[in-house]
C-alpha cells in the first residue's frame, strides 16, 4: 500500500509538470486555482479530517492571503512572492489566533457556527471598509517575484502558465510533503485522538485545547497561501472570497474527495473546479447540479471520491 | 508505608444536594482501595474529585502532598496518576498500537513532535509493544479499537492509562459489561500489571463483592455522601450491619436489574 501511495503522488505531481505542455493556456489557468485550492485543502481538512473539527469559516483567512498578496505588492510595493507568502501566512495565523482561542473551546455545531460569524464579520469588514479594503471592487494584486525573477519578457498569461504555475505546482509538493509528515507525527496522533474521544485523550494527557489552537493556526496558514495564489491568478482581491460560500465551498471539495484521507480534499479540489466550470459553462443552473453532486456523494459515497477509488482497488485486487 | 493520595474533609454540593459530606480517606502505597456503595452514594463523585476533574466544594485533595483539587486530567497524567472508565472510552477508529501511543507519546514529552513520524520513534514503538504484551494484546497490535471484544476493550483502556506510567491508577468498575468468567482474569492482570509497571496504589470502584474481596487491601464504603466503613475486607465482610447497609443494597440493586 505505500508504495502504491508513493507511486500515486510521483504520477500525479509529474502530470502535472507536464500539463503545460498537453493543455491550452486556458486549462492551465484553471489548474491553477485547483492547486491553490488544494493548498488550502490540505491546511482545512488538518482541522476538518484529522481534528474533527468542521470550519464554516476558513474562507477568511483564504481571502487574509489574498488580502495580504494585494496590500503587500500595490501598497507596499513589495515583489518577492516568497515574502508575500510568508507575511500574508503570518497575518492568517495572527488572525486565526484570537478566532481559536474562542472557537476551541467548542466541538461540532458551535464550532462551526463561531467560526461561521468571525469569517462573516470579516466579510463586512472587507465590504464596509472601503478606505482601507477597497470596498466591493477590492484591491488589485501586483505581478510577483518568483526567487527575484520577475519575468519581465513574459505577458501576464505567459506569466501564469509558465514560471507561476510550475512554482505553484513546486509548493503544493512542498507543502503536501510538510502536512504528511504532520499528520504521521506525534502531534498528529494527539489530534486524532482528540477527534475520536476528548475526555479520553485529557486523561492520556494530551492538550486538548493547545494542539487545536496549534492545528487551526497552521490551517490557517494553508488557506492563506492558497490565498494569495488564488489572487494572483485573478489580480484581483474581492471580498466574495471572504463571503460565507466560499466557506461552503471548502467543505464541499473536501466531501466530495473524502475527508478521511490524505489525499481526498485534494482530488476534491481539482474534482470541483472542473465541475463547476464545466457546469457553469453548460447550464445556468449549474449550483443545482452542483447541490445534487454533494446529496449523491453524501448518501452514496460517504467516504468520497477516493473512497470510491479504494473500493474499486482492493476489488481489482481480490480477483 | 507513605500515603500518597488523601482527602481531608472533602464535601461537595450540587446546589442544595449533597453529593459528599466530610470525605476523609487517605491511600498508602502498596494498597489496592475499593470504593464500594449502593447507587448515588456519591462513588462517581468521590472519583471525579480524586481525580481531579471536580473541584470539591470543601476540604482539600492531596496527590503526594500537593493539592490538586480540580486541575484536570490533563495535569492529571502529568502529575502520575492514571484513570480508566466505567464505560469503556477508546478511540474507536485507532488501532491498538496508535492507542497505546497516544499515552506513551504524552509519557515522553513528545507531543510537540510536528515533523517526526511516530511510526519510525523506536522507543515509542518498543513501549507500546510492552505494554500490549503485559496485556495480552500484542497480537492485536494493528485492530482498529471498535473491532476488539468488549473484554479486549476494557484491557485496552486499561493499558493506555497504564503506559503513563502512573503512580496511582483508579479503575472505575474495570469488569463492568464483562462475563464473570473473564471478570477475574482482567483483575488478575491488573493486578500484575501494576506490580511490573511499578504503579504504587490501586483505587478500585467496583460493584462484583467477589472481586471487592479477593483483590482489596481495604475497603471504603459509602453511603449517601458519607464515609460509612473504611477497613481491610475480612473486618468489612465479618460485620453484619456494613453488609447489611452496603452489600444488601447492592444486592437488592442487583437483583431488580436482572
Amino acid at each position: 500500500m505505500k508504495t502504491a501511495v508513493g507511486v500515486f503522488v510521483l504520477a500525479a505531481l509529474a502530470t502535472l509538470f507536464a500539463l503545460p505542455s498537453v493543455l491550452s493556456a486556458y486549462y492551465i489557468t484553471l489548474v491553477l486555482p485547483a492547486v491553490a485550492y488544494a493548498i488550502a485543502l490540505l491546511g482545512f481538512n488538518l482541522l476538518f479530517g484529522y481534528t474533527g473539527l468542521l470550519s464554516f469559516g476558513h474562507a477568511l483567512y483564504v481571502a487574509v492571503g489574498a488580502y495580504g498578496a494585494a496590500v503587500l505588492s500595490s501598497k507596499l510595493g513589495i515583489k518577492s512572492f516568497e515574502l508575500v507568502l510568508l507575511l500574508s501566512g503570518a497575518a492568517a495565523v495572527a488572525a486565526a489566533i484570537p478566532v481559536a482561542l474562542l472557537s476551541v473551546r467548542y466541538e461540532k455545531i458551535f464550532f462551526g457556527i463561531l467560526t461561521l460569524a468571525f469569517g462573516m464579520l470579516f466579510h463586512s469588514f472587507l465590504f464596509k471598509f472601503y478606505d482601507i479594503t477597497g470596498g466591493d471592487t477590492g484591491i488589485r494584486v501586483l505581478r510577483p517575484s518568483l526567487f527575484g525573477n520577475e519575468f519581465k519578457d513574459l505577458d501576464k498569461t505567459a506569466f501564469l502558465v509558465g514560471p507561476f504555475y510550475y512554482y505553484c505546482v513546486g509548493l503544493l509538493a512542498i507543502l503536501g510533503f510538510v502536512m504528511w509528515r504532520i499528520v504521521h507525527s506525534p502531534f498528529g496522533l494527539h489530534l486524532v485522538a482528540s477527534r475520536e474521544n476528548r475526555r479520553k485523550s485529557e486523561y492520556l494527557g494530551v492538550r486538548v485545547r493547545f494542539f487545536r489552537l496549534i492545528a487551526f493556526s497552521i490551517s490557517a496558514f494553508y488557506c492563506a497561501v492558497g490565498g494569495a495564489i488564488l489572487a494572483i491568478n485573478t489580480g484581483q482581491a474581492d471580498p466574495e472570497l471572504a463571503y460565507w460560500t466560499h466557506s461552503g465551498e471548502l467543505v464541499f471539495m473536501a466531501v466530495l474527495g473524502g475527508f478521511a484521507n490524505f489525499f481526498g480534499p485534494l482530488v476534491g479540489a481539482f474534482t470541483f473546479i472542473f465541475l463547476k466550470s464545466e457546469l457553469m459553462g453548460l447550464t445556468q443552473f449549474w449550483r443545482f447540479w452542483l447541490g445534487l453532486t454533494l446529496i449523491v456523494i453524501v448518501v452514496l459515497f460517504p467516504r468520497g471520491l477516493v473512497g470510491v477509488g479504494q473500493d474499486l482497488w482492493t476489488r481489482l485486487h481480490k480477483r | 508505608m507513605s500515603t500518597i493520595l488523601e482527602t481531608v474533609g472533602v464535601g461537595k454540593m450540587y446546589g442544595d444536594f449533597v453529593a459528599l459530606d466530610d470525605v476523609s480517606l487517605a491511600i498508602a502505597e502498596g494498597e489496592l482501595v475499593s470504593i464500594v456503595g449502593p447507587n448515588g452514594a456519591g462513588k462517581t463523585t468521590l472519583v471525579n474529585v480524586l481525580t481531579g476533574l471536580l473541584k470539591p466544594t470543601a476540604g482539600l485533595v492531596r496527590f503526594r502532598g500537593q493539592d490538586i483539587a480540580g486541575i484536570g486530567p490533563v495535569m492529571l497524567a502529568r502529575r502520575g496518576m492514571a484513570r480508566a472508565f466505567q464505560l469503556v472510552h477508546i478511540f474507536p477508529a485507532m488501532t491498538v498500537r496508535q492507542t497505546i501511543a497516544v499515552a506513551v507519546v504524552s509519557q515522553e514529552g513528545k507531543g510537540l513532535r510536528f515533523f517526526s513520524a511516530v511510526d519510525d520513534d523506536r522507543g515509542v514503538r518498543d513501549r507500546v509493544r510492552e505494554v500490549a504484551s503485559i496485556f495480552g494484546l500484542e497480537r492485536k497490535l494493528e485492530t482498529e479499537a471498535r473491532y476488539l471484544s468488549q473484554g479486549e476493550k476494557k484491557l485496552l483502556d486499561i493499558a493506555s492509562a497504564f503506559a503513563l506510567q502512573p503512580e496511582v491508577i483508579l479503575l472505575d468498575e474495570p469488569t463492568s459489561g464483562v462475563s464473570s468468567a473473564d471478570k477475574h482474569g482482567i483483575m488478575r492482570n491488573v493486578v500484575d500489571a501494576a506490580k511490573k509497571a511499578g504503579v504504587k496504589a490501586i483505587i478500585l470502584v467496583e460493584h462484583d463483592m467477589d472481586l471487592v474481596a479477593e483483590y482489596s487491601t481495604r475497603i471504603v464504603a459509602l453511603t449517601a455522601g458519607k464515609v460509612l466503613a473504611d477497613r481491610p475486607p475480612a473486618a468489612f465482610f465479618s460485620d453484619p450491619e456494613i453488609v447489611a447497609a452496603i452489600v444488601g443494597k447492592m444486592v437488592g440493586r442487583l437483583a431488580k436489574e436482572a
